[in-house]
């Protein structure tokens, strides 16, 4: 049987996003930007999951996913 | 990650609120905090002042994560709401001109100089000592006791968010935010 690899990833909300900029702050590998004054977005290639994000956005918009590997 | 000049910004803000306790003519100064975010906002079509230069969220950053004086809840819900942000932006916007307008009364001499600072557009201050008088118009004072009361004011909403949930809440609906990103989804389009 294969085994499917999982990870998780930070996803934005950008429907509610304010766009301050908490999260890129955070981001130890510099994954999240804010595009254009209008929401937060990561770049899914560079996120490892590790949840800083989460934490730090005060408006609570971000989440961990599983997505496939 | 190494900081930069930009980190230490905190310090203006703070600073900015202990000067006008000793003399509210600086109040002044914080007009930069409406003129640098709306100028990167109209002219970059970005939020580069609150992603990288708003001293007043790295003060609150500094208070409620390195200090611990937040409880780092979430927000509730209706607190990040479209109708929260642009209500509470559109009584910003109204208590600012009601402080212009009794700015325009002093100037024109319908009134006198009030030497108070208006905490949460309710109460008045006695703010006497830190007026010792202006070479110009007691106008331009008694614009300074107001844009004072907006800088102060908002500075306690925010401290009370940053207690009550995650240290920058006040960034969720703060007017300045709020307007600059408006006018990012104006220039940019709504999504990205």
């Amino acid at each position: 049987m294969e085994t499917k690899k999982k990870r998780r990833k930070a996803q934005v909300d950008s429907a509610v996003c304010v766009a301050c900029g908490c999260c890129v702050k955070v981001c130890p590998l510099g994954a999240i930007e804010v595009v254009r004054g209008v929401a937060a977005r990561v770049d899914a290639g560079k996120c490892v999951g590790c949840g800083k994000c989460v934490a730090e956005c005060p408006a609570s918009v971000i989440a961990l996913q599983e997505v496939q590997a | 990650m190494k900081k930069q000049w930009w980190d230490y910004l905190w310090i203006a803000s703070l600073l900015y609120l202990v000067l006008g306790f000793f003399n509210i003519l600086f109040a002044w100064l914080g007009l930069l905090c409406f003129f640098i975010p709306l100028i990167f906002a109209v002219a970059g079509g970005n939020k580069g002042y609150c992603n990288r230069y708003c001293g007043r969220g790295q003060l609150f950053g500094l208070l409620g994560g390195r200090f611990g004086l937040s409880r780092k809840k979430d927000v509730p819900r209706w607190m990040k709401s479209k109708a929260f942000r642009y209500g509470f932006l559109a009584f910003f916007f109204a208590m600012f001109f009601l402080m212009l307008w009794n700015t325009y009364l002093v100037f024109a001499g319908a009134q006198d100089l009030k030497q108070v600072v208006t905490l949460l557009w309710t109460f008045k201050l006695p703010w006497n000592w830190a007026y010792h008088g202006t070479l110009f118009h007691p106008g331009v004072a008694q614009f300074a006791f107001g844009f004072y009361s907006v800088m102060l004011t908002s500075t306690v909403l925010g401290l009370i968010t940053m207690a009550l949930f995650k240290p920058r809440s006040w960034c969720v609906y703060c007017p300045m935010g709020t307007m600059t990103q408006l006018i990012c989804k104006a220039k940019n389009g709504q999504t990205v």
